[in-house]
């Protein structure tokens, strides 16, 4: 069986400065990898560049997303092909409201997918449903999109719109950062509860905190554009205990050694 | 500006001045003759008149517009330029000449009078001799319309009495190179309240000249609501002017919503000649193709305690070019004078072009006064968010824009007025359709 996602030698910059410099990863349907890595790694950039944002240049390299070419599709094409992307930072949309913006995706990859669109009626019933389980309130639904939500309560409607959208392949971009202790607990159920054989995650994290509750099958550290270390869950614990320093110094006496 | 024009609106005036309304009441008779000749005297703007500088009236004075005919009974299906839903007070105008047929009334509570102009000034007209001679802030379109006027909406209320239901006054052009003149007088004694909703519209192709005038006067404590909706044919030329007179405590509400015409201009100023006013004047033009829109408003505070609100929208596409000119003067001793003006625009293409001034002239030392303008495209982040829920681009764009003229629609106090304005800006919009079954 073929990978869901293959990335080979990945490298993108923004403007004149390259941020990737040679990703490799595979992930499987069913699996849960963790990306780490200290900031400016290149995590988020890695994020959006699978999710197709058009600010970074693809310098080289590939990406199979489900034996297709990942990077030849809009970033819509891609939302609609089952790819994933919760940002670090949800954009804040005045004038349009959640419970829209919501339905229209939903029924945009139902409609790609083949299946009938939901009404209104079905739609808020499923929608409920789903925020239910994320602790949220329903008031949530008629605001505009993230406008005067806080920082937990965007990260949850997030991970709503994960629930509801229903991804082969989900991307949380630092879905940890500003969540206190109890916010962190509902996402990461929330998390959980979607974690299943057909769909693969990838946890972008600067933490370790988040793999508590969502225990990841592998675990990279990213660093200068590269993925430095691969192992299992026991790699997070180790980086928490000893930081980011020592995989940096091997990185840059890697790179120091390859001509560029 | 070219002689010839004026001499042709002149030669024309001349040919109907028996004719018009209320030709043979001397006083109105008179005021017509020196109405065209301080028209004659200034002549058209030019854009060397700094409130004309980027709107060029050229159009009008390179086409010989004449005063249109009644039509016969004009068949016209107005469902078109209607409202569903709450009742209104209908008065229908076709090509300038009030259609009964079109229009209705209804019921009006004790105290209201409300009727087309032209009877007022064929019946009893000295009763309107006060409010016509107004001619504080006239521009020169409105001279030229105080020469012409011929039909219109005469709603005067008395002391206290509340208007619940909106008064709907449609205006359709139909003929090409047909002037109409409309003015509208709206009288409202201390404490009364009403809305009006003054609604140009025009039949496709309709290559008309509009020249409307509207003057308010807002008596104490009264509270007016204003909205226009210009939404002319795309040949349409359209000048526009709502001018108020705002007394003690009075609110005066403006919303000036403009889709249409090839040229359109728009003056919207009020007053404040007593203490303690309140205006709030908004509005939302679109314009797409070759479309000009131009909106000049003016707030005078030249009393103490006035509060006005300004917040204009402005969405350009294609090689459209917007104006908008925002005037806020506090005169010397209107102290405790509050005023907030913002102007905001989207520019959707490379080569629509915006030019907004907003203008604060501040002669008292106890005011709180600020203003804004903002020009700038839909924001790449936004877009991007879009997409990655599986909205595609074109799609996404539309939401954007109607999500940018949103928050100027909800401050649409008819709520049928709003669904036409959603109806035409979301016919507008590619995919414009969709977010319609979305809402």
């Amino acid at each position: 069986m073929s990978a869901l996602l293959e990335i080979r030698n990945l490298s993108a910059r923004v403007d004149d400065k390259m941020i990737l410099r040679g990703v490799d990863l595979t992930v499987n349907a069913g699996e849960v990898h963790a990306i780490m890595g200290p900031n400016g790694s290149g995590k988020s950039t890695l994020a959006q560049v699978l999710a197709g944002r058009e600010a970074f240049t693809v310098e080289s390299g590939q990406v199979r997303y489900d034996g297709r070419d990942l990077l030849a599709l809009s970033p819509e094409e891609r939302a609609r092909e089952g790819v994933f992307l919760a940002f670090q930072y949800p954009v804040e949309i005045p004038g349009v409201g959640n419970v829209y913006l919501l339905k229209a995706a939903l029924n945009a990859i139902r409609r790609h997918r083949g299946l009938p669109e939901l009404d209104a009626m079905e739609f808020l019933a499923l929608a409920r449903s789903r925020m239910k389980a994320m602790d949220m309130r329903d008031e949530l639904l008629y605001r505009p999109v993230n406008e005067g939500f806080s920082g937990g309560e965007k990260k949850r409607n997030e991970i709503l719109q994960l629930a509801l959208l229903e991804p082969r392949l989900a991307i949380l971009d630092e879905t940890d950062s500003g969540l206190d202790i109890d916010a962190l607990q509902i996402v990461a159920n929330g998390i959980n509860a979607l974690r299943s054989p057909e769909r693969a995650m990838i946890l972008v994290t600067h933490y370790q905190r988040l793999l508590d509750y969502v225990v990841p099958d592998f675990v990279h550290v990213l660093s200068h554009g590269r993925i430095v270390k691969s192992g299992g869950k026991e790699l997070a614990q180790e980086l928490e205990r000893r930081g980011y320093g020592w995989l940096e110094a091997d990185a840059d006496a890697a790179a120091a050694q390859v001509p560029r | 500006m070219s002689d010839a024009a004026v001499d042709h609106f002149v030669a024309d005036f001349a040919r109907h001045a028996k004719t018009l309304p209320g030709a043979r009441v001397p006083w109105l008779a008179r005021l017509r003759e020196d109405a065209i000749a301080r028209f004659a005297e200034r002549g058209l703007p030019t854009t060397r008149d700094e409130d004309w500088k980027y709107t060029s009236v050229s159009p009008i004075a390179k086409r010989a517009f004449a005063l249109a005919p009644r039509p016969a009974l004009p068949e016209l299906d107005i469902r078109a330029f209607g409202f569903d839903g709450d009742a209104t007070h209908r008065l229908v105008f076709v090509d300038g000449h009030y259609a009964p047929a079109l229009s209705d009334i209804g019921r009006l509570p004790a105290g209201v009078t409300l009727e087309n102009l032209a009877s007022v000034l064929t019946r009893a007209p000295d009763a309107l001799e006060a409010w016509l001679a107004a001619t504080a802030h006239e521009t020169v379109f409105a001279s030229l319309n105080a020469a012409f006027m011929s039909d219109g909406v005469h709603l005067r209320l008395s002391r206290g009495v509340v208007l619940d239901a909106p008064i709907h006054a449609l205006f359709v052009s139909t003929a090409v190179g047909a002037m109409v003149h409309p003015r509208n007088v709206i009288v409202a004694e201390d404490g009364a309240q009403a809305t009006l909703i003054e609604h140009y519209a025009g039949v496709d192709g309709a290559a008309s000249l509009t020249n409307a005038v509207t003057r308010v006067f807002v008596g104490a404590n009264a509270s007016i609501a204003h909205e226009r909706l210009q939404h002319e044919s795309a040949a349409a030329l359209h000048i526009g002017a709502v001018h108020a007179s705002q007394a003690r405590a009075s609110r005066f509400a403006s919303h000036s919503i403009a889709l249409g015409a090839a040229l359109a201009r728009h003056d919207i100023t009020t007053v404040f000649d007593a203490d303690g006013c309140n205006a709030e004047l908004d509005g939302l033009f679109v314009a797409g193709g070759r479309q000009h829109v131009d909106h000049h408003t003016r707030i005078d505070h030249a009393k103490p305690h006035g509060t006005s609100r300004e917040y204009y929208k402005g969405i350009l596409d294609g090689g459209a070019r917007g104006v908008f000119n925002g005037k806020v003067v506090v005169h010397p001793g209107a102290q405790r004078t509050d005023a907030h003006l913002a102007s905001h625009n989207l520019l959707l293409s490379k080569t629509a072009e915006i030019d907004t001034k907003p203008e604060l002239t501040i002669d008292a030392d106890d005011v709180k006064c600020a203003h804004g303008a903002t020009v700038g495209q839909l924001d790449d982040d936004q877009l991007f968010y879009l997409r990655t829920r599986g909205l595609d681009a074109p799609f996404a764009r539309a939401l954007l824009t109607y999500a940018f003229a949103h928050d100027v629609i909800e401050r649409v106090r008819v709520a049928p007025l709003r669904s036409v304005v959603e109806r035409v800006l979301f016919a507008r919009l590619p995919d414009g359709q969709r977010i319609r079954e979305l809402a």
